[in-house]
């Protein structure tokens, strides 16, 4: 079939192989006007240009010659990558808990897929056994792949069928789940989950790595055995996310679901607690519990799971000088709730006024939180925050605007009463909104500051 | 016993050419960027200093095709802790691998493509960033980002052509500070810096030859004067295979003068290894009939007087022995200069098993140095051993203790099979150690973080009309035109030579006058902290035109760079110009009228002084001359004169003395 054997490659590469009749994996020697070139010609990334063709040097290295100064090729053969994560079955032992990992597309334990340049899950519990065997100090691992999805491309069709399937593996009997997740939109997944997930007797832990399990200082494999840790072995039956503490090897953090928010681009301890503190820190020894104020975990197998969601719903991240007529198009458009991220203790200015007036008056339902992330909404404190509430907008405490996003499509998946949505907003699952912010659920030291370098001199981060 | 290679000292090429000597090298060299190869940090910043600290662990991935390297699954036995030191002056979250890479510094691609040229190599046209994995720690991502940009070149040598596998643009490592145990500390303010990496074919004979082809490619390099220079700017890689051998890696020879040495050890260590083979086979062990069992002895040698072993015991560690059926005497066995078989077993104990405290193992073949013998007896009873075996012991946790024997079988099983592929790590007395198990290509692993780069026509083809002399061509030059080995191998790696070939071939300055100015004179001004750089190529060129045309004498030349420097150094907003200077000395250059009036004023104040011999006189007065003429008439013109003015007036006194 011609179509693999010229993988990935078009226009004048494409013609070049094909004059030549050789294709991916060929052991070939390539004249040039260049000069000679020895390798394996490689299947070439489809978003790269037509005009390379890539080889694989007896070195290891890869380098693209230019298609059209190619004069000769020889094959001398074949080498086909045969790529397998070492397969070995994973242990059973009766006295061990149960642990099913359901797998939406984080990467664990990966392998390259040279037409995209991007790194594909392997996910099977032999797979996983090979490459990350401490798995089976803890528990029996079964494995589910629910989907192969980036996580922004996670929605609600996936939030509806995986809690249907937490659902049915707590019915089942199973001792924890591990949801192993895209690190972008885990702390949405996550927000609706435990609004999804409700009662829930077992732990429930999101995980995800971020730098991908093909680099030997990946985190995959110490945030996957804490999550699977937690699952096995935690009191928390809570939606959790398992992730990096600090960017040092040390430990994970336990994030509440609904508190948790992904902070950095790209650091291993990207995900924080937002206003509060974290549930807990874990380690391959221990698992340290910071408060105890969460739902413990039951041997009864109840479970409640209210897979609803409405799409229409958007947030509004308020800047200076906004014009009244996106929140018109919203409401054009047929969206039913707005969550606005607004400054400070809750603001937008005056000339959106008219505009939310109209929105809610046509039913929509708006809801206000800060983009500060850290803090309540206030609006009595200014005379504006008064105008804008009496306009119809509800403060929603200190309620992370995604969470707030999250749980208004849940809410209005199951009801468009004003009031009883402003009822199931407002009444706290968990811990969405608190009631009280700790002194220590705000902390973003500043560089430089003597006292911060000696901490930091000090402790590893 | 078999004298397995003569001493270094006495080995000639011939000797090198009957055991299958081959050898060749790596040559790695920092470019001259002002930021690292793949973030904004300024690169050639170095301090130990340093604000924080980070943890990372290294867990071995699969290859591209499926496979593990062998290297990761090593790395992955010693169970480091890896501590980084970081400081925020050198370092950003790129460094460890907590941002991704940015694009290439484009001045190390320049920098690359001219070398990649000068070493006729054939150039890539798209360039493809791969992994290449590093489990040991020294790089935080565990892995470095290289690309190769042309393979297939060559470089003269003698009457030969030395192959030119291919060049690689990469970004440094980490600097060790310690590695202790399972904790290994790295500072991290060179990581990311741009190093070309330049690999020879292995077509050098002896260890001189690769000496000198390194000396080659180093003048080749700072040819450009675009690569950095000082001590760990440059380090060389050597690979050393003799017949029936292996190709063994010894990595980071900081100075070239330490290469022949190596390059012997390494080659006599592969003989013996198979004279040790052979022996092995005699008795009859082979990887078929190997037998080493190991077990717990802590009790048996409680007793011990043995320093390193009672203080491990006291401390609550555990003793193992290993027996290696068969190996009596082997471990005395010579491998390098004053080095044994046993510290090939020794080394693997401290890289692998973490053992780092030197003595990490005793072994019954140097019985007397250790344990009592009535300790070894009951181990031999214990072990089950007998008088053909030889016993090792090694102590520590009890986990590295059983991976520390299990290593000594490794090896010893690699014994019967001939030399192991080891990267070795160069030791300063000319030997080498074990480093690491020799990684393959299964290490290397596309970089999807950053897309292929195209060099592209122009670059290379504006490079390429830009490109400096080759320097093998320099040296011939050189030579024709009379300047002596050791000031050639000093201008090749001058940064003045380039004022030097102008002063001499488009000024006709006489090419030794020029060489001792810029090489030698520049050299002690450059220590005297003086700003040479205030000295632009053709104002250096006027002082070296003034000389050539004779109207500045030989020795104002370094006059008036020197009194340029001194005023500049003394106050550097000065607006004084080097063309002033050279000016007033040829306004100041005294005519052979002058001169004579002073010649007589000297010698007549000198006329009360006493002089020992006529020589010390003349050396007096010259002095004195000098002090008001120097820089404005020829020394040797000068010299003559007084010579033949002393010569009258000693006439005239003895004709007075005689007369009186």
């Amino acid at each position: 079939m011609t179509s693999t054997l010229t993988q990935g490659y078009r226009g004048e590469g494409k013609k070049t192989l094909e004059q030549f009749s050789v294709g991916v994996w060929s052991d070939v020697e390539v004249e040039t006007q260049q000069g000679r070139f020895r390798g394996i010609v490689l299947p070439r990334s489809e978003t790269s240009d037509e005009k390379h063709i890539v080889l694989k040097l007896a070195t290891g290295y890869n380098v693209g010659i230019k298609a059209n100064t190619v004069t000769n090729v020889i094959e001398h053969g074949k080498r086909v990558a045969n790529y397998k994560i070492p397969e070995k079955k994973f242990p059973y032992h009766p006295n061990k808990p149960n642990v099913t990992l359901f797998g939406t597309g984080g990467t664990i334990a990966s392998r390259l897929d040279y037409r995209s340049g991007a790194v594909i899950p392997a996910f099977s519990p032999g797979e996983l056994y090979g490459s990350v065997p401490e798995l089976a100090d803890y528990c029996n691992l079964t494995t589910e792949k629910l989907y192969g999805v980036f996580s922004e491309n996670m929605g609600p069709e996936q939030y509806i069928a995986l809690a249907k399937r937490i659902g049915d593996e707590i019915r089942n009997g199973v001792d924890g789940i591990v949801i192993g997740h895209g690190t972008d939109t885990m702390h949405h997944t996550a927000a609706v989950l435990s609004f999804m997930v409700q009662n829930s007797p077992i732990p429930i832990v999101m995980v995800g790595s971020q730098r991908s399990s093909d680099r030997p200082s990946s985190d995959a494999a110490i945030n996957l055995i804490n999550a699977v840790k937690a699952a096995a072995e935690s009191d928390i039956a809570e939606v959790l996310v398992c992730m990096f503490g600090p960017t040092s090897d040390q430990y994970c953090l336990l994030h509440r679901g609904t508190r948790v928010r992904k902070m950095h681009s790209s650091y291993r301890s990207t995900f924080r607690t937002i206003g509060d503190i974290p549930l807990g820190q874990i380690d391959t020894t221990r698992i340290d519990c910071f408060r105890d104020d969460y739902n413990r975990r039951r041997t009864d197998r109840e479970v409640t799971i209210l897979p609803t969601f409405d799409e229409k719903v958007t947030i509004l991240y308020y800047y200076p000088n906004m014009m009244p007529d996106i929140v018109d198009a919203m409401v054009e458009k047929g969206y039913r709730g707005i969550v606005i991220a607004g400054t400070g203790l809750g603001h937008v200015n005056k000339p959106l006024y008219p505009a939310l007036k109209r929105a809610v008056d046509q039913g929509v339902h708006v809801y206000m939180t800060v983009q500060t992330l850290w803090g309540y909404v206030q609006m009595y404190v200014y005379e504006t925050g008064r105008k804008i509430m009496e306009l119809g907008v509800v403060p929603a405490a200190n309620m992370l605007p995604e969470v707030a996003f999250m749980k208004l499509s849940w809410a209005l998946g199951q009801t468009t009463d004003r009031e009883e949505v402003k009822r199931i907003m407002l009444t706290p699952i968990c811990d969405e909104i608190t009631q009280r912010e700790p002194y220590n659920g705000y902390l973003v030291f500043q560089g430089a500051v003597p006292e911060v370098q000696q901490f930091i001199r000090g402790i590893k981060r | 016993m078999q004298q397995t290679c003569k001493p270094f000292e006495e080995m000639s090429a011939d000797d090198y050419a009957a055991i299958g000597l081959r050898s060749g090298l790596e040559v790695h060299r920092q470019l001259l960027t002002p930021t690292k190869l793949f973030c904004r940090c300024p690169a050639g910043r170095y301090s130990s200093a340093y604000d924080a600290e980070v943890l990372r662990h290294m867990r071995p991935t699969l290859s591209e095709f499926g496979e593990y390297d062998g290297t990761a699954l090593m790395e992955k036995k010693t169970k480091k802790n890896i501590h980084y030191r970081i400081h925020r002056n050198t370092v950003c979250t790129y460094e460890f691998d907590d941002t991704p890479p940015f694009a290439p510094s484009e001045e190390a691609l320049d920098i690359a493509t001219e070398l990649a040229l000068l070493l006729r190599l054939n150039m890539v046209d798209e360039l493809h960033i791969a992994r290449k994995q590093y489990l040991d720690g020294s790089i935080p991502a565990g892995f470095q980002r290289t690309t190769i940009l042309g393979v297939d070149g060559w470089i003269p040598y003698q009457d030969r052509r030395i192959g030119i596998v291919q060049l690689g643009l990469e970004e440094d490592s980490c600097r060790e500070v310690s590695d202790i145990g399972h904790d290994r500390v790295y500072l991290t303010d060179r990581l990311g810096t741009p190093l070309i990496e330049v690999v020879t074919a292995p077509d050098m004979r002896t260890p001189q030859e690769v000496a000198d082809v390194g000396r080659i490619i180093r003048n080749l390099c700072r040819s450009t004067r675009k690569v950095r220079t000082g001590y760990g700017a440059a380090r060389q890689d050597v690979n050393v295979s003799v017949e029936g051998g292996t190709r063994i890696e010894i990595k980071g020879v900081p100075q070239l003068g330490r290469i022949p040495r190596l390059v012997y050890n390494e080659a006599r260590r592969q003989r013996s290894l198979l004279h040790i083979r052979e022996q092995l086979k005699e008795r009859g062990i082979t990887e078929d009939t190997l037998s080493c069992r190991h077990d717990d002895v802590t009790r048996i040698v409680a007793r011990t007087h043995y320093d390193p072993m009672r203080d491990a015991i006291a401390n609550g560690q555990r003793v193992r022995c290993v027996v290696l059926a068969g190996f009596a005497g082997l471990l005395n066995e010579p491998t390098q200069e004053h080095t044994n078989f046993a510290k090939e077993f020794a080394d693997r104990v401290r890289v692998i098993a973490c053992l780092t405290r030197l003595p990490n193992l005793v072994h019954s073949d140097t019985a007397s140095e250790s344990l009592y013998g009535k300790d070894w007896k009951r181990l031999f009873r214990v072990m089950r051993a007998d008088h053909r075996d030889a016993l090792v012991l090694v102590w520590g946790s009890e986990g590295d203790t059983v991976c520390a024997c299990e290593e000594i079988a490794i090896r010893a099983r690699e014994a019967t099979i001939g030399i192991p592929c080891d990267t070795r790590q160069a030791l300063k007395d000319g030997t080498n150690g074990f480093e690491r198990v020799l990684p393959g290509a299964e290490r290397m692993y596309p970089d999807t973080d950053l897309p292929p780069i195209e060099l592209g026509e122009t670059r290379i083809t504006s490079i390429q009309s830009q490109l400096p002399e080759y320097v093998w061509d320099r040296e011939k030059r050189y030579r024709e035109i009379g300047l002596t080995e050791d000031i050639i191998s000093e201008v090749l790696l001058s940064p003045y030579a380039a004022i030097l070939d102008r002063a001499t071939e488009e000024f006709r300055v006489p090419p030794l006058v020029a060489a001792v100015v810029l090489l030698q004179r520049f050299k002690h001004w450059r220590r005297s902290r003086l700003p040479l750089n205030a000295i632009s190529n053709e104002d250096a060129l006027s002082v070296f035109t003034a000389m050539a045309d004779g109207r500045l004498p030989r020795e104002g030349v370094a006059m008036v760079f020197r009194e340029f420097l001194v005023t500049r150094k003394a106050n550097p907003d000065s607006d004084v110009a080097l063309a002033g200077i050279l000016e007033k000395l040829i306004e100041d250059s005294a005519d052979e009228q002058n001169v004579k009036a002073c010649l007589q004023e000297v010698v007549r104040e000198a006329a009360g002084r006493k002089f020992p011999d006529r020589e010390t006189k003349h050396r007096f007065l010259m002095g004195q001359l000098m002090n008001s003429l120097r820089g404005r008439f020829s020394g040797t013109q000068l010299s003559n004169m007084l010579s033949s003015v002393l010569a009258e007036t000693t006439a005239k006194e003895s004709e007075t003395s005689v007369q009186a």
